[in-house]
């Protein structure tokens, strides 16, 4: 029964290269990712963290 | 610079909110009939439009569409026009978005209760009504893109990231799960089936608890959480991190729905390594909510908004570390099909949105309505209210799956199933759905406590409808990156490109599973003795759609000794190649029913059907009576045939010709099976001799619902019966 299973993936041809591909993908995404955290100006952090907080109006109601 | 000046548009948050409210005490209602049922099966006993399996899915259709769905929308149209410093781009469309979503859940409302449902959990909706949400779906989008198009605002906080991903997801979700053939002006068939149907209705179902119930709720947590603290997010790097790999991992995730099933291996094992993924950019996101509060926790002692955020975001944090785990292979043969999964979602329904929403419920109406809160000690009530009402909700639940789950796989010595009767396992844990029912209870109780103190909140106060504020212009900067400027602050300045980004970020993962998947039918082996319905069948499922028998029974026998003893042999890809939709199901209250085709009597489905305790003692199965009594609507069938051959289903035209002659047949031979049971004999010749001398309409057996629904139970699982039944691969 586990033709059922296996049958499916070895009719794929070169089915190999597809885990190949998605480590290149994930590996890419995650290092894009970081080198544009890490290189993000602290001022820059500091401004947009605290849009939320930048308000012109009297919100101090509890 | 130039200072301009504009408004808020607060009308349309305020409108939102007043929506939210109404539609969470309908849908926890809804809910709580639900729960009501399992202790007294028959508390609605003949009426069709209120039995179990029609008001399920409009329990999770309200609550997951509207409830969040407005209160998603009060955020989002609060927070975005204040993060950008912008009304909303048109009113127009905030109305539009507002009334053409709440016609939505009144049709919603409307047709589940009657039965009009294509049957895929969370996508129940008929294809009319997808169609509306759409267009209303794409309304909202406008507005939101047009609002950040005509910012005074440079920068885009994170929120606005996660609304636009929610707004691209759940577009491209909902459209690619809903592609499906209209046969009526209320009824259609998916255009995929069996394993291709589960596979994409999952993606999309896993994806509307992610781009649903996740960003856009992440989105208010970044927006409402630093308001209420009065304080920066805790790292806005982290946030970055958090959304883009959540984003990018959320949407591969959607197999582990299906592990175990007749579902490719590849795509079962995909689905579990990103649920393991899935984990830590969900802890960062929950880290970095809870952490904002850093310096300010005795500030949580006496604020009820903060207290109620904490929890939400705390919930946020279990249901993120429980989904990972049950989408392991092992936990998962456990907990599926049990009520373990119950208690998941509603750690994450009632604690992550439904108190991120009064958390953030209860901090925006005082300041709409320019007033203090009326009453800070019935928010401290209705919190701990809540809370308890979880907490009875959510344990007796978790003990119940457990207990379910060993009941289920328990073994004598001999090799027999210790509990054989499936209502064994059920009568178990009736004291389970008990607390249950408490704890709902509870959980309600605290919303309307809400209520009453929202509304006294609105009345001391007089909202402003158009709040006035000031902003210096936006000055034009070269869309190219300026000296110095990360790549990061640039793109995020840029919105369409930040979407495009977004956008082939949740594809990626939605192409890897979906293109195969469109593939695999050609990959899943064919087996020669599996053959489409008799068009009587085919009505018989159109009538297990329409009761909605997929919320408690499933379709799916896993490979397991527990399973293939109790329901016989397991399922395989092939069997479902002419299911449009898949019936599989994902919660076994009743007994799986693959293999259930042969196994009674066509006498035993009928007394079962018109009074479950008769034939199952203790049974909590609701009666089905207006099913015995209903004439079969045959006028549709030779469309629907025809629809299903336009879906590859091989029927010829011989056959479509002869479909009411064929329902005849077989109609008339399930009626004289029936009289084979004297008992019927005697009370259906009496009916037909009372209705004969008083004139009265008669409708024979053979054109009944009923018929036509035993003759589909008859057929499940029997084309493979046969052992080592022939299989020739299509390749």
């Amino acid at each position: 029964m586990l033709k059922f299973i296996k049958g499916p993936m070895e009719s794929i041809e070169g089915v190999a290269i597809y885990p190949i591909i998605s480590l290149l993908i994930f590996f890419i995404f995650f290092a894009a990712l970081f080198w544009w955290v890490v290189t993000a100006k602290r001022d820059y952090i500091k401004e947009v963290s605290n849009l939320p907080l930048d308000t012109n109006q009297n919100e101090d109601y509890k | 610079m130039e200072v301009q000046q504009f408004y808020y548009d607060n009308k349309i948050v305020k409108k939102f909110i007043v929506a939210t409210m109404f539609w969470g005490i309908v849908g926890m209602s809804v809910g709580l009939l639900l729960a009501f049922m399992f202790l007294f099966p028959n508390l609605t006993d003949g009426i069709s439009w209120l039995s179990f399996g029609r008001l399920r899915p409009l329990h999770t259709n309200a609550v997951i569409f509207a409830f969040v769905g407005n209160a998603i929308f009060a955020g989002v149209y609060y927070s975005t026009q204040r993060l950008l410093k912008a009304r909303m781009f048109s009113d127009f469309l905030s109305s539009l978005n507002f009334w053409g979503w709440q016609a939505i859940i009144v049709a919603a409302a409307i047709t589940l209760p009657l039965g009009f449902t294509s049957s895929k959990e969370y996508a129940e909706l008929e294809w009319p009504i997808d169609i509306a949400i759409a267009l209303v779906w794409v309304a909202f989008g406008i507005n939101l893109i047009g609002t950040i198009l005509k910012r005074r605002q440079r920068h885009l906080y994170v929120a606005i990231w996660f609304y636009l991903a929610t707004f691209v997801t759940v577009a491209v979700l909902h459209i690619f799960n809903n592609i499906e053939l209209p046969v009526g002006a209320l009824k259609s068939y998916s255009v995929y089936a069996g394993v291709q149907d589960a596979l994409v209705q999952w993606w999309y179902g896993h994806n509307a608890v992610a781009f649903f119930l996740t960003t856009p709720f992440l989105g208010l947590m970044y927006y409402f959480v630093p308001k209420a603290a009065n304080r920066p997010v805790y790292s806005y790097r982290l946030s970055i991190v958090h959304f883009w790999s959540l984003i990018f991992i959320y949407i591969w995730a959607g197999p582990h729905h299906l592990l175990y099933s007749a579902l490719p291996d590849w795509a079962q094992n995909l689905g579990v390594a990103f649920s393991v993924m899935l984990l830590f950019p969900s802890w960062g996101g929950m880290i970095n909510g809870l952490l904002t509060l850093r310096g300010a926790w005795d500030k949580v002692r006496v604020d009820p908004v903060l207290k109620f955020m904490v929890v939400a975001i705390t919930g946020y944090g279990m249901a993120t570390f429980e989904g990972p785990m049950l989408s392991l292979k092992n936990i998962n043969a456990v907990a599926h099909f049990s009520d373990w999964i119950i208690a998941h979602v509603h750690v994450g329904a009632l604690a992550w949105n439904g108190f991120l929403t009064f958390g953030m419920v209860y901090w925006l109406v005082p300041r709409l309505f320019k007033t203090r809160l009326w009453s800070v000690k019935l928010a401290n009530t209705h919190f701990w209210i809540g809370t308890l009402g979880m907490i009875m909700y959510a344990l007796p639940m978790y003990v119940a799956g457990f207990a379910q789950a060993s009941m289920w796989k328990q073994f004598n010595p001999d090799g027999t199933l210790v509990y054989g009767n499936f209502l064994e396992t059920v009568s178990e844990i009736i004291p389970m759905y008990w607390m249950r029912a408490i704890g709902g209870s509870l959980y309600i109780c605290g919303a309307l406590v809400m209520l009453y103190n929202i509304v006294k909140t609105a009345k001391q106060g007089s909202i402003v409808q158009d709040e006035l504020a000031e902003a210096a212009a936006l000055a034009t900067v070269t869309s190219k990156r300026t000296a110095g400027e990360a790549y990061h602050s640039w793109l995020e300045r840029r919105p369409v490109k930040l979407t495009i980004f977004a956008t082939i970020a949740i594809l990626i993962g939605g192409m890897v599973q979906i293109i195969p998947s469109l593939m695999v039918d050609k990959y899943v082996p064919v087996i020669s003795s599996v053959k489409p319905y008799t068009p009587l069948e085919l009505e018989g499922r159109d009538l297990y759609i329409r009761e909605g028998c997929v919320s408690c029974h499933s379709q799916m026998i896993r490979p397991f000794r527990s399973e293939v003893e109790r329901y016989g042999e397991y399922a395989k890809p092939g069997e479902f190649v002419y299911d449009h939709p898949f019936l599989w199901g994902s919660k076994r209250t009743g007994p799986d029913l693959l293999r259930v085709g042969g196994k009674y009597s066509d006498n035993w489905h009928l007394n079962h059907l018109y009074d479950p305790q008769s034939t199952s003692s203790g049974s909590i199965m609701p009666s089905y009576k207006w099913l015995v009594q209903n004439e079969l609507d045959k006028s549709n069938t030779e469309d629907k045939m025809r629809a299903m051959v336009q879906l590859g289903v091989p029927y010829s035209e011989e056959e479509i010709a002869r479909a009411q002659e064929w329902m005849a047949e077989q109609g008339t031979k399930i009626e004289e099976n029936l009289y084979n049971d004297p008992d019927f004999a005697k009370t259906y010749e009496a009916d037909k001799q009372y209705a004969q001398e008083n004139n009265l309409e008669f409708t024979e057996m053979r054109n009944r619902e009923i018929v036509a629904l035993i003759a589909y139970l008859q057929r499940l699982g029997t084309d493979i019966k046969v052992k080592n039944a022939q299989e020739v691969s299509s390749n």
